[in-house]
């Protein structure tokens, strides 16, 4: 096959693959009897139109961050999480557990606090399934899918029988103290100039933008990130050099699931300040369209997070403003996974005829 | 191009002289992208003969019979069967041209009967019964007609290497083959095997059938066959009969000069004991025991050459002198035992202990290929902490300014750091191997087959640099399957014959023909030296 | 439990395991043609969202079972392309086609009907009605055996027999024909496939196609039998479960019968809490029941439960060697 310049293989794949997914969804908005011009017109004015829709946009953005570089550590280590689901759900109850614990007093008491309760119960909910990889050989894929099953049923029944208030009807926590209240931006002083209204987006924004370059350095800078990704490549030449590979799957899968679990402190605790049902809502699953978009780099999940931020907060606008139903974000979502992931030789092959030509002409 | 037209001399049996070339090709190119693998080829084989084509590797011989199989198409040229213009577009019209293909590893389904291979692909109809029934009783006549005995119901994974080559050869047979094409039939047989296939090699030829047997050994080009074509670079250099013919003159045809069989190293001047192995005994996965209480020792200042047909246990050997496979028995390095079943038995202990390690399969095993130089260059001692910025961070700007200094001092080309290892041509990503390894200084290294996918150039190159560092006084155990050079590196040659070490020698007071007893398990070998 | 509760719950359990059953052969045939095929369980999805709808309009259910078919082997070309055509990541194309089948079913069917994404409910023809074995009536009063027959194994639906029929049919064509030795040599070694002159391009696909029907089989009993019409993630995990019994079947058509039997007992218990309060004496939170099969998936994957070894070639996309 012939081969793509670098930087087309970088920029110009997930682009187009991008454009095949929309178009995709235009012709599938047209077949249902609706415009795709005016579901472009609402989502981009509801994503992007004012602040409003940016503060809704950028929390989503901060929540795909997370899951976004979860499914990115694990990929570097050649494993499919497919469990960032359940990871941000449990993650949730660590923030819950967390938040309920004690009166905080402030909130930059209570997030470092969370974010370890988040972390390490996420990272504990990818333990096992990691586990079962290394030691046993059991297809990771399938057991993390297991396990947001379990994850979800594990949850309601905490939420029905042991967690619920005296009292209270709908199964959810009780809600978390004042002082575990994080920052908005309408609360940031500076960024509430120009977010005057109540958004959810909130500190956690900037957590997820450390994290991103976290993870960078993680896997381009430091020892363990080499071992990683000399693991991810080869698994015999890793055994080589004395890279353990249950030791490489373990330590990557639990970053992965303690970086979905983060994810919580952004919907539990930034925004509805108790643990609900369903709390990650899909999230952990875009994570995997935008690790595949962003092409397993930080900065390149960054873009794929916003782009998905634009897209969800879009569609929930559309969802409410036009007859198109808000699932369409799940057909987006499935088509750019579609085409990234899988048909990603077949866009390949779109371009090359034209980096063909190109060549000749230079020649 | 003489020798093919008069070789009937040994065809007696089969068609007159005056009969059509069984194969005939004429004027052969393929190119794949940049590079030609075939130049302009011509051959004729006539029926009833064993053609051999002899070259090295990457020298285009598989394209070649690709194209001959119909795995590839020729970008020009033309392909006549018994003087008749043929045209093979895919596998299935080789087939019925009567050409049947013995692949260097074989298509078989391993949890398949023989039988069940044996059919696949030309049953007589929708269902299993019938075909089965027939291809028993047709398989029970081929192997009395050429002495190919094989279970039928003997599942492929139960049999022996030999055996299931042997199913190979029946499956094209059982096609209707008047052509059978072996692509390095022996590279995986022991030498009592390789002669039984050619025992059936002549009972096929005396039967009328043409072979063609593509090797890179001398040996048996001069053994079996009755012309020999040379490939040199995608051409066809010279085809002459083999009986007029020495091995000399072949090897220089196909390396294009006076081949250095003897790497100029001065005597070896062997110091302390650095490595002694006591009864190591290892059990694979399958409950194989793969070595059978092994000793060995290896001085200072000298280089110990394990030869042996490929899977007697060498591999094993160094895997675990490598740390990564288990062990039981006794390993002392410098005196001190080490750890062969708990926590330091790892590839990283290894290392600690100044053993360095030139894997079999630099692929596989030696290098990331999709990692940069630099980041192979420190590829097993990404731990030391030279390359360490802090304790977290490494130091990537001064891994990429060492490796552009061992690039320089090894002759990696093109000496750019920030290459991934795949864009090297094979000789130049041993050199990143061997320069990490060596650079290391370690007390030990261990050099298994050191210039397999090898340019003759830096063929030169790596022996070298082997000899220079046992001249530095370090210990070297080499394993290869090529015994010209083990015969010409070692010091001591020890000969390894299922998972046991079935003599050591000197070279200078043995030869190949006494090597090759020994590595056919054959202890008595007085008179052959 | 009493014999009378036991052969209610097996008679559930037959019915909820048809669907496992029907997955689990689809994806038998996938993966013993070296595909990976995550996505059955987007297939099943799309299938019963077509019989749903189809059988809704046209009154006629066997219109719904061919659109269901006609929809899931669309679904398995498009996975067929990925991995096969453009040697893409079999893995990643599954779950891709998971999600899409997630937004397509919902979007297409509140298009149509405007429900919320379900199809309405299904009645009279549009459904498919049980049906009585012969002698059952006659057979019910023989004791033991007589209510296995006449309650358990007789009063089902057309697919259910069809489901059980299909293991027989798969063995056969597996291990007797032709097709099915290329295809579990494809699925070994497909270079033993491809020097014998048969296309593995060709075989893959066709295997695919079979995944296609069996899958489009199981969502259409989803949705016009088991349950009447369809709903949005009604399939919830069949797919995956469907996989799992798979590897617990070690890939044989006989033990996957057995294997999906024992995943659609446990979903018939789950059904039953009184009956596990009852047999156990105590009760087990409602939760807990419906996380079982689940947790039972993750047992048999880590092998507490015997070592399967796969088709060796599977995941892999086939590319001629040099």
């Amino acid at each position: 096959m012939d081969k793509l310049p670098a930087w087309a293989d970088i920029v110009l794949v997930p682009l187009i693959s991008l454009l095949l997914a929309a178009v995709i969804s235009a012709i599938v908005i047209l077949a249902i009897g609706q415009d795709p011009w005016e579901a472009v017109r609402v989502m981009v004015q509801g994503a992007l139109g004012s602040s409003y829709g940016w503060g809704y946009t950028l929390y989503y953005t901060t929540s795909f961050i997370f899951t976004g570089l979860a499914v990115t550590v694990a990929y570097h280590a050649s494993q499919f999480n497919i469990g960032g689901e359940g990871q941000a759900q449990i993650g949730g109850l660590g923030v819950a557990l967390v938040c309920l614990a004690v009166p905080w007093p402030h909130w930059t008491l209570a997030l470092p606090a969370a974010m370890v309760g988040a972390a390490l119960f996420g990272a504990a909910w990818a333990a096992i399934p990691a586990y079962l990889q290394a030691k046993r050989g059991s297809h990771i894929v399938i057991t993390t899918i297991m396990f947001n099953y379990i994850a979800s049923a594990l949850i309601v029944y905490l939420l029905v029988e042991v967690l619920r208030p005296a009292g209270q009807m709908d199964p959810a926590t009780a809600r978390f103290p004042a002082g575990a209240a994080l920052p908005t931006f309408k609360d940031i002083p500076g960024l509430n100039l120009i977010f005057d209204k109540k958004v959810p987006a909130n500190v956690t924004f900037f957590i997820a933008i450390a994290a991103c370059f976290a993870v960078w350095i993680l896997l381009w800078r430091t020892r363990l990130g080499y071992q990683i990704r000399a693991y991810g490549k080869s698994e015999r030449a890793a055994i080589y050099a004395g890279i353990s590979p249950v030791k490489v799957i373990m330590i990557a899968m639990l970053i992965s699931g303690g970086l979905a679990g983060m994810m919580a402190i952004n919907n539990v605790m930034g925004e509805a300040e108790r643990l609900l049902q369903n709390s990650a809502e899909g999230a952990g699953f875009i994570g995997i369209a935008v690790a595949l978009m962003g092409r397993n780099h930080p900065l390149g999940v960054f873009l794929a997070a916003l782009l998905f931020g634009f897209l969800y907060q879009g569609g929930a606008e559309m969802g409410l403003w036009t007859s198109i139903p808000i699932e369409l974000r799940l057909l987006l979502q499935g088509l750019v996974i579609l085409f990234t992931g899988a048909l990603d030789n077949m866009v390949r092959m779109m371009l090359v005829p034209f980096f063909r030509n190109r060549a000749k002409e230079a020649a | 191009m003489t020798g093919a037209q008069d070789s009937g001399a040994r065809q007696a049996t089969a068609a007159p002289t005056s009969a059509p070339p069984a194969i005939e090709l004429r004027g052969i190119s393929k190119a794949f992208g940049s590079v030609q693998a075939n130049k302009d080829i011509s051959i004729r084989v006539m029926p009833g003969t064993i053609h051999g084509i002899i070259g090295e590797n990457g020298a285009g011989k598989s394209t070649l019979m690709s194209i001959l199989y119909g795995f590839y198409k020729a970008d020009a040229g033309e392909i006549l069967i018994d003087g008749k213009p043929t045209q093979i577009p895919d596998s299935q019209a080789a087939i019925r041209a009567g050409i049947g293909m013995v692949f260097q590893h074989f298509k078989l389904v391993q949890n398949f009967t023989v039988l069940e291979n044996i059919i696949l692909g030309v049953e007589d109809g929708p269902l299993l019964r019938p075909s089965l029934s027939k291809a028993r009783k047709e398989l029970k006549r081929l192997a009395e007609e050429y002495e190919l005995h094989v279970d039928p119901d003997e599942t492929i994974e139960e049999l022996s290497v030999g055996h299931q080559q042997r199913v190979e050869i029946l499956k094209a047979l059982y096609r209707q083959a008047d052509i059978l094409i072996l692509d390095e039939p022996t590279g995986v047989l022991t030498p009592a095997e390789a002669d039984h296939l050619f025992r059936i090699l002549d009972n096929l030829r005396q039967q009328g059938k043409t072979i063609i047997l593509i090797t890179h050994k001398l040996r048996e080009i001069m053994e079996i066959t009755d012309t020999v074509s040379v490939m040199r670079r995608g051409e066809m250099t010279a085809t002459v009969k083999t009986s007029e013919t020495s091995p000399e003159q072949l090897a220089e045809l196909m390396v294009g000069r006076k081949v250095l069989l003897h790497v100029p190293k001065g005597p070896a001047n062997p110091g302390e004991t650095v490595l002694e192995i006591e009864n190591l005994r290892v059990v694979d996965e399958d409950k194989v025991e793969r070595l059978k209480g092994v000793d060995l020792t290896i001085r200072a200042g000298e280089i110990l050459g394990i030869a042996g047909v490929s899977g007697n246990g060498q591999s094993e050997l160094l895997e675990v002198l490598g740390g990564y496979a288990r062990a039981t028995g006794t390993i002392r390095i410098n005196g001190q035992e080490i750890d062969l079943t708990g926590k330091h038995s790892d590839a990283q202990s290894r290392r600690h202990r100044g053993i360095a390690h030139v894997p079999e399969d630099r692929h596989h095993y030696g290098l990331i290929l999709d990692f940069a130089a630099w980041e192979n260059m420190v590829f097993g001692y990404h731990n030391e902490p030279e390359y360490q910025k802090n304790a977290m961070i490494m130091d990537n700007d001064g891994i990429v300014e060492k490796t552009a200094a061992a690039m320089e001092h090894f002759d990696v080309r093109p000496p750019i750091p920030t290459l991934p290892a795949k864009s090297f041509s094979g000789g130049n990503q041993q050199k990143i191997v061997l320069a990490r390894e060596i650079e290391r200084n370690p007390d030990l290294l261990l050099v298994g087959q050191p210039t397999r996918g090898v340019d003759i150039g830096a063929i030169e190159f790596i022996h070298k640099r082997i000899v220079e560092l046992r001249d530095a006084g370090k210990a070297v155990l080499l394993v290869s399957v090529e015994l010209d050079e083990i015969m010409s590196l070692s010091d001591r040659i020890a000969v390894m014959f299922d998972g046991q070490i079935m003599g050591e020698r000197l070279p200078d007071e043995t030869n190949e023909r006494e090597l090759g007893l020994l590595m056919a398990g054959i202890r008595d070998t007085k008179g052959a030296a | 439990m009493d014999y009378a509760t036991l052969i209610q719950v097996l008679d559930s359990a037959l019915r909820l395991a048809t669907p496992l059953l029907l997955a689990c052969l689809a994806g038998l045939f996938s993966e013993r043609g070296g595909i990976f095929d995550i996505g059955l369980e987007g297939k099943m999805l799309m299938a019963g969202m077509a019989s749903g709808a189809v059988a809704f309009l046209t009154g006629l259910v066997w219109l719904g079972v061919g659109a269901a078919i006609g929809a899931s082997i669309l679904f398995s070309m498009i996975h067929g392309l990925a991995s096969i055509t453009f040697r893409g990541n079999q893995l990643i194309s599954g779950v891709a086609l998971n999600f899409l089948a997630s937004g397509m079913t919902v979007l297409i069917a509140q298009a149509l009907f405007r429900q919320g994404g379900r199809t309405p409910p299904l009645t009279g023809n549009a459904r498919f009605s049980p049906i009585d074995l012969p002698f059952a009536e006659a057979m019910a009063d023989v004791p033991i055996i007589g209510p296995l027959y006449a309650e358990v194994l007789s009063g089902h639906s057309t697919l259910v027999y069809v489901a059980l029929l299909a293991v027989p049919v798969t063995w056969w064509v597996l291990y007797r024909t032709r097709f099915g030795l290329r295809l579990r040599a494809v699925g070994e070694n497909p270079e033993s496939v491809d020097t014998a002159g048969i296309s593995v391009v060709r075989l893959r696909y066709s295997a695919l196609v079979i995944t296609g029907i069996l899958c489009g089989l199981a969502g259409a009993y989803m949705a016009t039998a088991l349950q009447a019409g369809f709903g949005r993630e009604m399939t919830a995990g069949r797919g995956y479960i469907a996989l799992a019994a798979l590897i617990f079947a070690k890939w044989r058509p006989w033990y996957a019968l057995g294997a999906t039997f024992l995943f659609g007992f446990l979903q018939a218990l789950a059904l039953r809490p009184d009956v596990i309060e009852r047999s156990f004496g105590m009760a087990i939170p409602v939760p807990a029941l419906d996380a079982l099969p689940y947790i039972l998936t993750v047992i048999v994957l880590a092998g507490f439960v015997g070592k399967a070894i796969p088709p060796r070639a599977g995941g892999q996309p086939y590319v001629k060697e040099r």
